[in-house]
């Protein structure tokens, strides 16, 4: 199961709100091994594209290292869906490369840059396979 | 020669769980040769024919080396060398 607080979940939203009809992507990094996703960190899609993402080369080295300095790993690792639904296309299972991370998928093909509901879906992606997990949004995160 | 190379998660199965390996090589053709030798699968996940996959990143001392000339880029003692797999989809 994912446990996301709201600000976090309300940001990765607006995000891919605000980004529509482009895909968005980030990430929201935690301490390594603690499945706590805390640090929101949008990225810019460098595909700059309604049906592909992918995070600038340079801005993903710097990325890492920050995450390495701080003894953190991605814990989400977030993109949207524009005119589809909120599941993994074959590009995204073939691509994933974080066995570790949550991988959520917000649709946002019904209200587009408006206001109004979004799929928002999580899921695990490990060796080509793909396992849905329920997501329990929460004021504040646990300690 | 010995140049640190930083492993990805997903390429650790290779590695014993090692976040870091060193290995040696004038150009990163060769370090990848050589890495190969010790850890045996991994270039496999590095390089597709005679090209790095495109959707792996290698960078040194922070260069990608897509600008440094790919397999040919130059290596000295004390380089330092980062694999990345894109974070990537449709």
């Amino acid at each position: 199961m994912l446990t996301i607080d709201q600000a976090t979940y309300d940001a990765i939203v607006a995000h891919a709100k605000r980004d529509h009809p482009d895909e968005a992507c980030g990430i929201v990094a935690g301490p390594e091994g603690s499945d706590r996703p805390v640090r929101f960190v949008p990225m810019v899609n460098a595909a700059g594209s309604p049906t592909f993402y992918e995070f600038d080369s340079a801005e993903l080295l710097a990325l890492y290292k920050e995450m390495w300095a701080n003894d953190e790993e991605p814990v989400i690792v977030y993109h949207s869906h524009t005119a589809t639904e909120a599941y993994p296309s074959r590009t995204d299972i073939g691509l994933a490369s974080e066995p570790t991370a949550h991988y959520v998928l917000v649709s946002t093909r019904e209200h587009g840059n408006s206001e109004g509901a979004v799929e928002f879906r999580s899921f695990r992606i490990v060796d080509g396979e793909v396992t849905e997990e329920d997501v329990s949004v929460v004021e504040v995160l646990p300690a | 020669m010995a140049i640190e190379v930083r492993i990805p998660t997903i390429m650790r199965t290779y590695t014993d769980g090692a976040k870091a390996v060193t290995g040696g090589g004038a150009t990163l053709g060769d370090l990848i040769d050589d890495l190969e030798s010790s850890h045996p699968g991994i270039k496999e996940r590095l390089v597709d024919g005679e090209d790095l996959r495109r959707f792996v990143n290698i960078y040194v001392n922070d260069e990608d080396v897509r600008f440094t000339g790919g397999l040919e880029t130059g290596l000295s003692d004390g380089d330092q060398v980062v694999v990345l797999p894109a974070v990537a989809g449709g």
